[in-house]
């Protein structure tokens, strides 16, 4: 039991180290001035993609093997439904954008 | 006796299948207030350039206060996730004690969200002012009221842990608020990444 | 203290209004003395408004809806008598009335009479069919009835105060901004939707996990129903897209009342983007409509053919292809909002694309019929009646897709006519279907044939009579909801159409009478075996209507059609050696008090009575924080109980009731003999 529950700690701490990295360099980046244009969005965006991967392993205990199927099948279902729904609504406000202009 | 103690096994049998559909019902629960965070974000994403000549999101957007409100709740994730291993050791003086440790950290963000939003209130920088304002305001806030709604709920949690010591029951509602916890902290990663740190710059 | 609530609410300035104040009220007068005269308040309380049976709920949500259909289809009525007279005059409606009657007859019939016809025949039904004794949240379920039923109470008491919005069911801004409509009827309409939207969330989730987690023993994906199968594709929509229509309607509740500038003309706000937001949530609605229909279709088509449904496994796909895709067309409902040609032609052939998958459900069913007996049952005549009118839309729908044509046709009545083309025959009938199919389940004794087939009858030529010339009259030109006009041509056109209404209305009559006369003679079309049409499914195992419990020994599934294998085997009807106790949900007087508070906090928030909203706030969280803390939500039926109940009824069963299942035995190759086995 007690085993088990250091291992769990250090999971939860492991976590916590990756997110504070991943939260300090997007956060550094734009604070410092370090890099401009299109590169600091997608470093944004990549530490946050990985940060919420992150946060599901090691926080919500994501795993491929032990957590059910439907779980997983719903997470992956609305991972892609998100996409349709705001990649489809941006496309479609961006390009009307351009064409108001 | 004997009539009474099978009741028991039957209900009890039927609790332990009724708490796996529970969990599992949270989950889909939250895979559809995701859906209404993305939402907001898709609408402040295109509104967020619409300040209609009032104060632009340079203006009002504090980083470091941002990284504040960051870390008291990431810290107060950790500490949820102390008090899921308090749990499944089964000491219950100690699940309360790290609840009341991350419902502190909570309100700590809470208050400094609220500063915030005075602050740009009262400099006339309030939701009615513009497209913009209004999809912040709508946005942040309705992660906040989540907030809100997880503090009450680590409340009763802890009245409950309490009351009743880790039963079965307790401990699962523990463990679905602890994913409506963890989940509210993946939202806050979409905001300080969409909302704040594209703002200032 | 009351908000902007004054006398001048209550319509005494005009006769039209007043009437239709009078109605609802005068209806609501009399249902409340007819309880009064039979007594029957405490039972009404203690064995249907708390019960959290799902077969009871189930049937509460389908009288909901056919009330509510009486009404929307009296706005249909009045609409069309209006275009039938009102060439080169103003006809007998005001303007303003007019829109709210448009308005209040495309809400009512898709959140108030479809979703809870739909979500009653899914209660009802589905727990049975997957062999399970309750759904999976029993509480959650009764909460989501009274949420809906609470939007339905906001749309009706617009009627007696206040008025409802004028701004057509989708309410695009800013004609529905505080602007241009600082009345209160936009506020009735957007709170409908969200009280009983987040009823129907819940009831999307409920359902999920129903079928994933409580199907019996051997009940595996590729055994489910395809009515089960079509109830979890649309719970899945329903989970994912009711989120976007509580943002929108959200955003434009921030808008009117607090004065946001999500969607205005000036300050920042992009209406477009209401547009965008609603359909995200509408195109899956359109399915979330349709696809129970064809489950039902599915159900109905396989047992009065008398044969195995043809091509099972690809009805599966072609629905949960439907439902994916359901999520990629938003924009065909406006592509004349000036896309790009890229955007149109994607979300153009993304909609095409949809009818290959209905294509192939057409093909199964008339594949199913090819070479069956069949049974020209109420419910079979619906279902045929479907197939050869729906193709009709189907096609309009594939025009309508075409981007170019679209400009064309868009706003006109040719797309009045595609969407009720899709919606009468494609949901409507499937549920009238599903009514005629499961009647005997729900109530123990069968609805009588000769009253459905007329209805049927004037349905469908009613149907026809009515959206016919306006096909016509799109091409022509008219827009749709037209007060009134100047063009001599069209009038006939109208005319004809308000006969087609005329015509739906003895449709209507017909099922009212159909339920009158069964119940009237219920004695002589009882069903006892609890499988009046010798069915294939798992819900005809059970008796009509069935115990608390459903099962009394959760079934095994060894085949798609449960029980058709299991009267072949002879396992049916079949008392097992010994019954367990049963852990049953309690009855709980939370949900309609939930769904009481959720209509207050509608009307107060309608009539900006503050101090209402927060209050009714404070205890919904109050009721859900009591029963977040309550462990003790379940009783047992001790077997004892359970085994007199069965007793009683494998005794009433005679071999005389039996089908006679020898044509259906399976049969050696060689000789046709029938191979061993007992019907």
């Amino acid at each position: 039991m007690n085993h088990s529950s250091e291992r769990a700690a250090s999971t939860y701490l492991t976590g916590f180290v990756l997110a504070v990295i991943l939260t300090a360099i997007p956060f550094a980046l734009v604070w410092g001035g370090l890099l401009t244009g299109p590169a600091v969005y997608a470093v944004i965006a990549v530490a946050a993609v990985i940060q919420v991967l992150v946060h599901l392993i090691f926080f919500l205990h994501l795993d491929l093997k032990s957590t059910p199927g439907e779980n997983l099948f719903f997470l992956g279902f609305a991972a892609v439904l998100i996409f349709i729904m705001v990649g489809g609504s941006l496309w479609i406000m961006i390009d009307l954008h351009h064409r108001m202009m | 006796m004997t009539d009474m103690s099978t009741t028991a096994d039957v209900l009890e049998h039927e609790e332990a299948k009724s708490l796996e559909a529970r969990e599992f019902g949270f989950w889909v629960y939250l895979m559809t207030d995701a859906v209404i965070f993305a939402l907001l974000f898709a609408s402040y994403v295109v509104l967020s350039n619409n300040s209609a000549a009032g104060p632009t999101s340079k203006d009002l957007f504090d980083l470091g206060h941002t990284a504040g409100e960051t870390a008291l709740l990431l810290l107060s994730s950790l500490t949820f996730g102390f008090a899921t291993i308090a749990m499944s050791a089964g000491q219950a003086g100690r699940v309360v004690q790290w609840l009341i440790v991350s419902m502190v950290l909570g309100l700590g963000f809470l208050a400094m969200e609220l500063i915030e939003f005075h602050g740009m209130i009262a400099a006339g920088a309030g939701p009615g002012t513009s497209g913009f304002l209004s999809a912040f305001f709508t946005l942040v806030g309705t992660h906040g009221l989540h907030v809100t709604f997880g503090a009450i709920g680590i409340c009763v949690m802890i009245g409950q842990v309490l009351v009743k010591g880790l039963t079965l029951p307790v401990r699962s509602r523990l463990i679905r608020l602890g994913l409506f916890w963890h989940f509210l902290d993946i939202v806050w990663i979409g905001i300080f990444s969409v909302v704040y740190l594209p703002g200032v710059m | 203290m009351l908000g902007r609530l004054t006398f001048d609410a209550i319509p005494l300035y005009s006769w039209v209004a007043m009437g239709g104040a009078a109605v609802t009220v005068g209806g609501g007068l009399a249902v409340f003395l007819l309880i009064t005269y039979l007594r029957a308040w405490k039972v009404l309380w203690t064995d249907w408004l708390t019960s959290v049976d799902h077969k009871k709920i189930g049937i509460m949500y389908v009288v909901l809806a056919l009330v509510m259909l009486a009404r929307g289809f009296v706005d249909a009525l009045m609409m069309r008598a209006q275009q039938a007279i009102a060439l080169n005059n103003d006809g007998y409606l005001p303007a303003e009335h007019f829109e709210q009657i448009f308005s209040s007859h495309g809400t009512i019939m898709i959140f108030f009479v479809a979703m809870p016809f739909l979500t009653g025949l899914i209660n009802i039904i589905v727990p049975q069919q997957i062999g399970a004794r309750d759904v999976a949240f029993p509480f959650l379920n009764s909460v989501s009835l009274f949420l809906t039923a609470a939007g339905a109470g906001l749309v009706l008491i617009s009627l007696v105060i206040g008025k409802f919005s004028t701004a057509g069911w989708t309410g695009y801004p800013p004609y529905s901004g505080i602007d241009y409509n600082p009345g209160v009827g936009v506020d009735y309409w957007l709170w409908a939707l969200i009280v009983s939207g987040v009823g129907s969330t819940m009831t999307g989730i409920n359902f999920i996990v129903t079928i994933v987690k409580n199907r019996c023993p051997g009940m595996t994906y590729m055994r489910m129903p395809l009515f089960t199968w079509t109830a979890l594709c649309i719970s899945v929509l329903i989970a994912f897209a009711f989120p976007a229509l509580t943002v929108v309607a959200a955003q434009l509740v921030l808008d009117r009342t607090l004065g946001f500038h999500f969607f205005t003309n000036g300050d920042g706000g992009n209406m477009m983007m209401f547009a965008n937001l609603l359909w995200i949530w509408g195109h899956p609605e359109v399915y979330i409509l349709i696809l129970p229909a064809f489950g039902i279709f599915s159900e109905v088509v396989a047992t009065f053919s008398r044969k195995r449904l043809f091509g099972y496994k690809s009805l599966v796909y072609a629905t949960a292809c439907i439902a994916i895709l359901s999520f990629t067309v938003w924009l065909h409902h406006f592509f004349t909002m000036g896309s790009s040609a890229n955007v149109n032609a994607v979300f153009g052939i993304a909609t095409m694309i949809i009818a290959v998958p209905t294509g192939v459900k057409i093909f199964d069913w008339m594949f199913t019929m090819y070479r069956g007996r069949i049974e020209f049952h109420p419910s079979m005549v619906f279902t045929i009646g479907f197939m050869v009118t729906f193709v009709i839309g189907g096609v309009t729908g594939v025009l309508l897709a075409l981007p170019p044509a679209d400009y064309l046709m868009h706003n006109s009545t040719f797309l009045v006519a595609h969407f009720h083309n899709m919606l009468i025959p494609g949901a409507l009938f499937g549920y009238f279907a599903g009514l005629n199919y499961w009647f005997p389940k729900a109530f123990g004794f069968k609805l009588d044939a000769k009253w459905g087939i007329r209805s049927f009858w004037f349905w469908i030529v009613g149907f026809y009579l009515a959206f016919m010339p306006l096909y016509v009259l799109g091409f022509m030109g008219m827009s749709r909801r037209m007060e009134h006009y100047a063009d001599p041509t069209w009038q006939p056109y109208l005319i004809v159409a308000a006969l087609g209404a005329v015509c739906i209305l003895c449709g209507i009559i017909c099922i009212a009478v159909q339920l009158y006369v069964s119940a009237r003679n219920w004695g002589s079309a009882r069903d006892t075996t609890g499988d009046p049409w010798n069915g294939r499914t798992l819900e005809w195992a059970t008796s009509s209507p069935p115990a608390p419990y459903n099962f009394a020994i959760l079934p095994e599934v060894r085949d798609l059609d449960a029980f058709h294998d299991m009267k072949i085997k002879g396992t049916a009807y079949q008392a097992p050696t010994s019954y367990e106790d049963i852990v049953m949900p309690k009855s709980s007087g939370l949900g309609p008090v939930l769904g009481a508070l959720g209509f207050a906090l509608g009307f107060a928030m309608v009539w900006y009575i503050w101090w209402l909203a927060a209050l009714c706030l404070v205890l919904a969280l109050v009721c859900i924080g009591i029963r977040a803390c309550d462990d003790d939500t379940e009783y047992v039926i001790p077997a004892s109980e359970v085994a007199a109940i069965e007793n009683v009824r494998l005794a009433q069963i005679t071999p005389a009731d039996m089908h006679d299942m020898r044509d259906f035995l399976p049969r050696g190759a060689a000789s046709g003999a029938a191979l061993p086995g007992r019907a």
